[in-house]
C-alpha cells in the first residue's frame, strides 16, 4: 500500500464521468479562451493619440482639464495614469524608447530624479518666464504647475485656537505628545525636510526630526489618512497638504467650513508653511513637438490655471489667476522663498529622516 | 517536448530576476552592503517572517479545519458553507483592510494584519485540502481503527499524513503571498519587506535601493523553498491499487461541538465578507462622490475580464509542460524547474511589474503597452498557482493510460491531445479559474503596464481611493468581488466533489 516518493499510480477512471471529456474540448476551450482574450484586446487599437501624457496626478482631477484642452484645440491625448513615484521609476525604465512625450508630476522631487537620468529636455523659455524662479528647475528642464500648501490642520474639538503652533518648531513640544500625524514617506513631507534644512542648517533640522520621533507622533502613509483621521476625531492634529480639506469637503458634499478638520496656516516665512509645486517636464523625443508644448502652454495658461485653482483648490503660479475664494492669498502668508529643486538636497533629506528612525 | 515547453515558462517566471540582477550588478557592492547591512533590513525580514509565519499557521488550522468539517462531519449545511469557505479568495486584501480599519477604530498594527491576511488567504489551503480529505481512500483509515487507533490518533497519524501534500503546497503558496501582499500591510501600517520596496520608490524617487531590497526578498524566498522541500521529502505517498470505486468516508457526528463549529464557520465568515461589505455600504452612503456612467463600469469590468482571461490562459499553457512533467518525470530536474517557478512569487507586483517594462522595452517593444506583456507579467506572477493544479491533476491519472496510447501506435501529440489532456483537464480548468480571479484583483502590476488609457476594476478603485472618493470607488469594488465569486463557485464546487482536485 505504501510507495515512497513516487506519485500514485493508480486510480479508477471508469468512476468519474467528468474524465470522459471529448478530448478535442479541452484543446479548443483553452484555444477559445487566448482568441476571446485576444478578440478583445484587438477591440482596445483605438485610433493613436497625438502626443502621450504620463500623469502621476490622479485621473478624476486631471482629465476633465485634458478633455477641455481637446475640445479647444482638436489635439488627442492618451494619458497613462499611475503613482507619480512608479511613473518616475517606469520612465526611468523606458529611458528614450519612452512613448511619454509629456510627464507630468505631483511632485518636483519626482521631475528632479527623471531629469538627473537625463531623459528631459529644456522647457520652451517662453513657458518657465510665467512661472516664478523658486517653482521651476535651475536649468529649465521642468517647471511648476500648481503650489501646494503646507499647512498645520486640527480638529476643531480637539485644539483650542490658543494651542495653535505659531512655527512648526513648536510641534515637538510636549503639548503635542502622541497628537501630531506625520506621512514622513510623502514627497512633500520631504521636501519641507530640505526646505528646514535649507533654512536653520542641517544640525537644526536633525534636532526637528529626532524631536518629533521622541513626541510619538502617529504616522500615517499619506495626508489623506491623515485629514480623514483629523475630521473624524480619532486624530488631533497633523502637517499635511492645504487642499486635502477640500478633497474631503467634496466627497461628503459639504462647505469645507462644516467639517470638524480646521486649517491653520503658518506665516512670516515659516518653513511650515511651505510651498510644494506639481509640475511639467517635457521628454527629450518630444522637444520641438508642437502639440505637446501647445499642451504644457494651455495647462499654464489662463485656463489650466483657473481649473486647478477652482476644481482642485491649489495656487496658481501664474500671475493674474486669483486663487479660490477661502484660501488666504500667498502674499498675505509671507511664504518662505526657497528654492527647492535640487535633487543632490533630496537625496540627503531622505537620508536624514530615514535615519531619524520615522520611517521604520 | 515537455522539457523545453517547461524551460520556456522558468524563463518567464524567471525576468524579475534576470532584471534584479541587472539592476543589483549597476547599484554595485557598496550600495549593496550599505542598503541591506542595517538594522532595519533584520527588523523587516523579522516582521515579515513572523507575518507570513503566523498567517500560514492560522490558515493552516482554518483551512484544515474548514475543509474537516465541510467533508467529514455532520455540520448542517455542509455545502453552502463550503462554498462560503473558499468565497474569501474573492476578495482583495487591500479592500478587506479598507474595510475592517473604516469599521474598526484603532485597527492596525502586525495583529490585525495577521487577521486580514488569514481571512483572505485561507482559501489556498482550504480547496487542495478539502479535495484530499474527499479523496483519500477511507479505507485506511478503517484498517487504522480496526487495529486499534481512536478517532482523534486516526486522524492525526493516517488522515493528516495523507492529506499532507495538499496542506504543505496550499500553505507555501500563503507563505509566499503574504511576502508579497501590499495592500492589507500598507492599510494596517505594518512595516514588511515588501511595503519597505514600495515607500523605498516614494523615498527620493530612487528605485535603486528599492530593487536591492527586492532582491533580499528573494533570498528569503530560496530558503522558505529549501525549507519546504526539506519538509516535502519526507512525504509519504498512499496510493490505492487495483480497481473498485471508494467508499464516501465515514461522517463524524459533531453532537455538542456543532454550535460551536457552526458558530466558528460563521465568524469566519462574517470576518471575510461582513466587515468589508458593511463598510462599502457605509462608503456609498456617506459619499457624494459618484462612479462613471455605467458604461465607464461596464468597459472597465470588460477589460478586467479581458486581461485576466487572456493571462489566465497564457499562464495555463505555459503551466501545463511544468505540471505535466512534475506528475510524469518526478525527479529532481522537475521539482527544481517546478521550484523555480516559485522563486520570483513573493517579489511584490510592483518590482514584477518593472521587471516586465525592461523586458518589453529591450526584448519584446511591439508587445509594449499591450495586453500581451501585461498577460505575460500576470504568468510570471501567477504560474506557481496554475502549476500546482496541473500537477495534482496529473498526478491522479495513471501514466499506464498514456503508456497504452503510445503502444497502440498514437505519437506523442495525439497522445497529448486524445489521452493527458482531457485527464488534466478539470487540473486545468481548476487552475485557470484561480489565475483569472487573482489576475482580476492583481494592481501594481496593472497600473505599469496596461495600454496606456485602459481602466480596469482595480485601477478604477485604485483611481478614486486616491482622491478619498470613496463612494465612487465603492460600486467597483463590489464588481470586483462579485465577478471574482464565479470562479471561486467553480473551484469549490471541484473542491467538493469526490475525486476531484483543487
Amino acid at each position: 500500500m505504501r510507495t515512497d516518493r513516487r506519485p500514485s499510480t493508480a486510480v479508477t477512471i471508469g468512476t468519474d464521468t467528468r474524465r470522459k471529456a471529448a478530448p478535442r474540448a479541452v484543446v479548443a476551450s483553452l484555444a477559445a479562451a487566448v482568441l476571446l482574450a485576444a478578440g478583445l484586446a484587438g477591440c482596445s487599437g483605438e485610433e493613436p493619440k497625438d502626443i502621450t501624457v504620463y500623469s502621476g496626478r490622479t485621473q478624476s482631477l486631471v482629465q476633465p482639464l485634458i478633455d477641455e484642452f481637446t475640445k479647444k484645440t482638436g489635439i488627442t491625448v492618451a494619458v497613462r495614469y499611475g503613482t507619480t513615484a512608479q511613473t518616475a521609476a517606469q520612465l526611468q525604465e523606458e529611458g528614450d524608447k519612452s512613448p511619454a512625450d509629456v510627464f507630468l508630476s505631483q511632485d518636483a522631487g519626482a521631475l528632479g530624479a527623471v531629469a538627473k537620468a537625463g531623459l528631459l529636455a529644456q522647457v520652451p523659455a517662453e513657458l518657465l518666464a510665467k512661472v516664478p524662479a523658486p517653482y521651476q528647475h535651475a536649468g529649465g528642464q521642468w517647471v511648476g504647475v500648481t503650489g501646494r500648501l503646507r499647512v498645520f490642520a486640527y480638529n476643531a474639538d480637539q485644539v483650542k485656537p490658543e494651542e495653535l503652533p505659531k512655527s512648526v518648531l513648536d510641534v515637538t513640544g510636549p503639548q503635542w505628545k502622541g497628537r501630531l500625524g506625520v506621512a514622513p514617506t510623502n514627497a512633500s513631507f520631504q521636501t519641507f525636510v530640505t526646505a528646514l534644512r535649507v533654512q536653520h542648517g542641517d544640525a537644526k533640522a536633525k534636532q526637528f526630526l529626532d524631536g518629533i520621533k521622541a513626541n510619538e507622533p502617529q504616522i500615517r502613509d499619506n495626508n489623506i489618512v491623515i485629514v480623514g483621521e483629523i475630521n473624524d476625531g480619532k486624530l488631533p492634529a497633523g502637517l499635511v497638504n492645504h487642499y486635502y480639506l477640500f478633497e474631503k469637503a467634496a466627497e461628503l458634499g459639504v462647505s469645507p467650513d462644516q467639517l470638524k478638520v480646521k486649517l491653520h496656516y503658518f506665516g512670516d516665512g515659516d518653513t511650515g508653511g511651505l510651498l510644494n509645486v506639481s509640475g511639467l517636464g517635457l521628454l527629450k523625443k518630444a522637444s520641438g513637438n508642437a502639440k505637446a508644448k501647445q499642451f504644457m502652454e494651455y495647462l499654464l495658461g489662463v485656463d489650466g490655471q483657473t481649473y486647478f485653482a477652482t476644481k482642485t483648490f491649489e495656487y496658481p503660479l501664474i500671475a493674474g489667476v486669483p486663487t479660490a475664494p477661502g484660501l488666504p492669498s500667498l502674499a498675505d502668508l509671507k511664504i518662505p522663498a526657497i528654492n527647492l529643486n535640487d535633487l543632490d538636497t533630496l537625496a540627503a533629506s531622505v537620508e536624514m529622516i530615514k535615519n531619524s528612525g520615522l520611517t521604520s | 517536448m515537455l522539457l523545453t515547453g517547461s524551460l520556456l515558462a522558468v524563463a518567464v517566471a524567471l525576468i524579475p530576476l534576470v532584471y534584479l540582477g541587472v539592476r543589483a550588478a549597476e547599484a554595485g557592492g557598496e550600495r549593496i552592503r550599505a542598503e541591506l547591512l542595517t538594522g532595519a533590513t533584520a527588523e523587516l525580514a523579522a516582521t515579515s517572517l513572523a507575518l507570513a509565519a503566523l498567517v500560514t499557521a492560522g490558515c493552516l488550522l482554518l483551512g484544515v479545519g474548514a475543509a474537516f468539517l465541510v467533508t467529514r462531519t455532520d455540520l448542517p449545511l455542509r455545502r453552502t458553507f463550503g462554498v462560503v469557505a473558499a468565497l474569501p479568495l474573492a476578495m482583495p486584501t487591500y479592500v478587506a483592510a479598507f474595510g475592517w480599519v473604516s469599521v474598526v477604530d484603532g485597527f492596525h498594527g502586525f495583529w490585525p494584519a495577521a487577521l486580514v491576511l488569514t481571512f483572505c488567504s485561507f482559501p489556498y489551503v482550504y480547496l487542495p485540502v478539502a479535495a484530499a480529505l474527499r479523496s483519500v481512500d477511507p479505507a485506511v483509515e478503517e484498517v487504522s481503527q480496526s487495529l486499534g487507533r481512536g478517532g482523534r490518533r486516526t486522524f492525526t497519524g493516517v488522515t493528516l499524513r495523507q492529506i499532507r501534500p495538499a496542506v504543505v503546497a496550499g500553505g507555501l503558496l500563503v507563505t509566499l503571498y503574504v511576502l508579497s501582499d501590499f495592500g492589507a500591510v500598507a492599510l494596517l501600517r505594518v512595516n514588511t519587506f515588501t511595503r519597505s520596496v514600495f515607500t523605498s520608490f516614494d523615498l527620493g524617487f530612487d528605485r535603486v535601493g528599492a530593487l536591492v531590497q527586492a532582491t533580499a526578498l528573494v533570498v528569503v524566498t530560496l530558503v522558505i523553498l529549501g525549507a519546504e522541500l526539506a519538509v516535502r521529502r519526507h512525504d509519504t505517498r498512499y496510493a490505492k491499487v487495483g480497481g473498485g470505486t471508494r467508499r464516501p468516508a465515514r461522517i463524524v457526528r459533531l453532537g455538542p461541538w456543532r454550535a460551536p463549529a457552526l458558530l466558528a464557520i460563521v465568524a469566519v465568515a462574517a470576518g471575510s465578507f461582513a466587515v468589508p461589505g458593511a463598510a462599502l455600504v457605509r462608503w456609498t452612503a456617506e459619499g457624494v462622490s459618484r462612479p462613471g456612467s455605467p458604461a465607464e463600469i461596464a468597459g472597465a469590468a470588460a477589460n478586467s475580464m479581458g486581461v485576466s482571461a487572456l493571462g489566465a490562459a497564457l499562464t495555463m499553457l505555459l503551466a501545463l509542460p511544468i505540471g505535466l512533467l512534475t506528475a510524469r518525470a518526478p525527479g529532481p530536474l522537475s521539482a527544481v524547474l517546478d521550484r523555480l517557478t516559485y522563486l520570483t512569487h513573493a517579489l511584490p507586483g510592483l518590482v514584477v511589474g518593472l521587471s516586465l517594462v525592461f523586458f518589453g522595452i529591450n526584448v519584446a517593444y511591439p508587445l509594449y503597452q499591450t495586453r500581451w506583456l501585461l498577460a505575460l507579467a500576470y504568468a510570471t506572477l501567477f504560474l506557481p498557482l496554475a502549476v500546482g493544479a496541473v500537477a495534482s491533476a496529473a498526478a491522479l491519472s495513471p501514466p499506464s493510460l498514456e503508456e497504452a496510447a503510445r503502444s497502440l501506435g498514437r505519437g506523442p501529440w495525439a497522445v497529448l491531445r486524445t489521452v493527458t489532456l482531457p485527464l488534466t483537464l478539470p487540473g486545468i480548468g481548476a487552475g485557470a479559474a484561480l489565475v483569472f480571479l487573482t489576475c482580476m484583483k492583481e494592481l501594481p502590476a496593472t497600473l505599469l503596464l496596461r495600454p496606456t488609457g485602459m481602466d480596469t476594476l482595480a485601477t478604477e478603485l485604485w483611481t478614486h481611493t486616491s482622491v478619498a472618493a470613496y463612494a465612487a470607488a465603492s460600486p467597483y469594488a463590489a464588481l470586483l468581488v462579485i465577478l471574482s465569486a464565479g470562479p471561486v463557485l467553480v473551484l469549490a464546487r471541484r473542491a467538493l466533489t469526490p475525486g476531484g482536485t483543487p
